[in-house]
């Protein structure tokens, strides 16, 4: 298998750049030093796109997200970089012009909906609150909107759920409520940080495919923050997938899934249980991420990384475009130069199968 | 290590470990100023099966099937209301303190939450050497400081750390690693059952695996016989010799490993099955989608407890013996259990369908 994949067919409806994030950057200066949480991000996501944003526990993956809605406090945290949106800045814009951009023209939905929800008003009046805040419209046609909003997120009884309370409601349900919430101002983009990752598996599946199908219906770019590779594979068209800050591969779900070209994204793909690895080993990533105070000095994955020489310990690799710009990781194993090295990493056998 | 003392090795007799008898465990409800009693929340409600010796046995279903409160009933954490557990014949629920104290050593707990269930003002030495003093008697010598701290860093070994970090606190050390504390922990005393309760769903990914493989290397170590309790089908999948299946404090369906995920005879194992996201994107199944919500186990349904979500129910249309009558728990053939009226009539085809398996 070559690098130079052909250019995927874009679905339907796919169109121009949307959001164009450039080395975005978010550090905290804590009492022990700085944490470069995200440390040089790009990324874009074209109108009607879907891109998942994947990693485990303290990649900077939600601090991505909590970024381009500016929902960092400064201090301790700290902003530098470009999010491009609709021709702005919005790290430029100023407080009140964020304000009609975030929940108007793009909305956030959380891991837990019980926390994002305010617990002494009624469901009705918090989605209403968001109607209010970003449409001319009065009362009544607020109270329509919004049970329109839980009619469309599959709420039954939308006109008696309208009065009641959070607490009143199961897990599936306040996550619907929040996503009619995010979607009652028709948001260009929504972000959805670990929409699933507090529910059980049944209603984890009914949460994913309304978030498809409303995607597909309305138009609505989604941004998917994750660490489910499952999750990834069937909600996306195209993934980036983070580690300790930076983005190490990028592509479509087909590409990255199948065909990982960086040593983490298949360490993690090898890691995961499944059918054929049972009464097998199952492979690991050996050790811990690193310590935010002590990256490494080359590449952050070098520590860990099964194939790692001098070239990784001296310096970090850019994202390497592998045939077309879409579709990149960073890696050595991938600069021209060192091509006689990839030969161990290409012997390796498929992630989803079991290995000694 | 070579010190250790492995745990008693499996006799020959082919009783199992441990037998459950129509166990359950009711909760109260309580309202009012005087807590008057007004319903029970049955969060195991009349279970029985055995675990063999030797045997990783898996249980799974979603949140408030009463997975947990079974195994924790099972090691008396919570009070049984009725029914029975049997440890070698004995039954666990009549044993007096002093008696079950002594069966405390043989049966011992992994928990979900590897931070929550460290006490962060304890070294690692104390944490893991508490169980040890609790059980201390003449034979073992573990009253001993001395033995008892060599003990316990012969365990940390076992479980991948360093003898050094005896003396550690546990804000010192990463999640798996305080995993694997109460791994340590757990196996210090030469258990022969272990009731892991949800031990990797709090850990990510490349560190589950490292969990995982542990727990497998453990069990040959020590001869362990596993209560391995998960929400994730695929971490069930890859551990676990027979897998049990609950939903609203039942057991629904029992099987074989390989025979529960190649032919799940329960409309919810196949409900299961189907909503798990694959990460493989050539896998592709038709998505069984149920409606609504997990009901009450304070008041589940009548008759099948998965009438009312159940998929296969509505193709058949809508039998009244589903809501009416509460299916058995019964064998299908080989020691496959199912509570289905209609577990006959569950193709290949449909199972494949869903599940994303090739009929060969």
């Amino acid at each position: 298998m070559t690098d130079s994949a052909a250019i995927p067919a874009r679905r339907e409806g796919v169109g121009d750049i949307l959001l164009d994030v450039r080395d975005l950057r978010t550090c905290f200066h804590v009492m022990d030093g700085t944490v470069r949480a995200v440390d040089g991000v790009s990324f874009t996501i074209r109108r009607g796109g879907r891109l998942g944003l994947v990693g485990e526990s303290g990649c900077g993956k939600s601090v991505t997200a909590l970024s381009i809605m500016r929902l960092i406090e400064m201090p301790p945290g700290e902003m530098a970089g470009e999010v491009r949106f609709g021709g702005r800045d919005l790290l430029t814009l100023d407080s009140n012009a964020m304000h009609e951009v975030r929940g108007g023209e793009i909305a956030m939905i959380f891991q837990e909906p019980m926390t994002s929800l305010n617990p002494v008003l009624t469901v009705g009046s918090q989605i209403m609150e968001a109607v209010f805040l970003h449409q001319e419209v009065d009362r009544g046609q607020a109270r329509e909107i919004a049970r329109q909003a839980l009619a469309d997120v599959g709420v039954p009884d939308p006109q008696r759920r309208l009065d009641q309370y959070p607490h009143e409601l199961s897990g599936g349900m306040r996550q619907r409520v929040m996503i009619a919430m995010a979607l009652s101002c028709k948001p260009d983009l929504l972000i959805a940080d670990e929409p699933t990752t507090a529910l059980d598996v049944t209603i984890q599946r009914q949460i994913l495919e309304l978030i498809k199908s409303i995607q597909e219906r309305t138009g609505t770019a989604l941004l998917l923050i994750t660490h489910d590779l499952g999750v990834v594979a069937e909600t996306v068209d195209e993934v980036a997938i983070m580690y300790a800050g930076r983005i190490v591969e990028t592509g479509t779900v087909d590409e990255v899934l199948l065909e990982p070209r960086h040593p983490y994204t298949r360490g993690l793909l090898a890691s995961i249980p499944s059918q054929g690895k049972r009464g097998y080993r199952l492979s690991v990533i050996k050790g811990v991420v690193p310590n935010p105070f002590r990256m490494p000095e080359g590449c952050k994955f070098e520590p860990r990384c099964p194939y790692q020489w001098e070239q990784c310990v001296a310096s970090e690799p850019d994202l390497i475009a592998l045939g077309r710009p879409d579709r990149t990781a960073r890696c050595w194993l991938r600069d021209p130069r060192f091509f006689a090295r990839r030969a161990a990493y290409d012997a390796a056998p498929s992630p989803f199968e079991a290995h000694e | 290590m070579s010190a250790l003392p492995a745990a008693a090795a499996p006799a020959a007799s082919p009783r199992p470990l441990l037998e459950i008898e129509n166990l359950k465990t009711y909760f109260p409800i309580q309202a009012g100023i005087l807590r008057r009693t007004i319903g029970y929340v049955r969060a195991v409600d009349d279970v029985s099966f055995e675990i063999r010796r030797g045997e990783v046995f898996g249980l799974v279903g979603e949140s408030g099937c009463g997975k947990t409160t079974l195994g924790r009933t099972v090691l008396r954490l919570e009070k049984a209301t009725s029914g029975q557990a049997l440890l070698d014949g004995r039954n666990l629920f009549s044993l007096s303190g002093a008696e079950m104290r002594q069966v405390r050593r043989r049966m011992q707990i992994i928990f979900q939450d590897p931070i929550g269930s460290l006490n962060p003002r304890m070294p690692v030495s104390d944490i893991i050497g508490e169980g040890l003093l609790a059980q201390a008697d003449k034979e073992n010598g573990w009253g001993d400081r001395k033995l008892r701290d060599d003990r316990v860093r012969d365990y940390l070994d076992v479980v991948g750390l360093r003898r050094d970090y005896a003396r550690r606190y546990p804000h010192e050390f990463s999640g798996g690693q305080r995993q694997r504390i109460g791994i340590a922990r757990a196996l210090a005393l030469a258990p022969e059952f272990v009731f892991a309760d949800e031990p990797v769903s709090a850990l990510d990914v490349s560190i589950q695996s490292q969990i995982l493989n542990l727990l497998i290397d453990l069990r040959e170590q020590f001869n362990l016989t596993y209560l391995f309790v998960a929400h994730n089908l695929s971490v069930v999948q890859y551990i676990s010799d027979r897998v049990g299946v609950m939903y609203i404090g039942k057991l629904v369906e029992l099987a074989d490993v390989s025979d529960l995920y190649a032919r799940p005879r329960h409309p919810y194992t196949i409900a299961l099955l189907s909503a798990v996201p694959d990460p493989d994107p050539r896998v592709r199944k038709k998505r069984l989608v149920l409606h609504g919500d997990i009901p009450s186990p304070a008041n589940p349904p009548s008759g099948c407890r998965f009438h009312t979500r159940c998929w296969f129910r509505e193709r058949l249309g809508n039998p009244p013996r589903c809501a009416a009558e509460a299916p058995a728990f019964r064998d299908l053939g080989g020691g496959h259990l199912a509570a289905c009226h209609y577990s006959e009539e569950i193709t290949r085809d449909l199972v494949a369908q869903a599940v994303g398996l090739s009929t060969a």
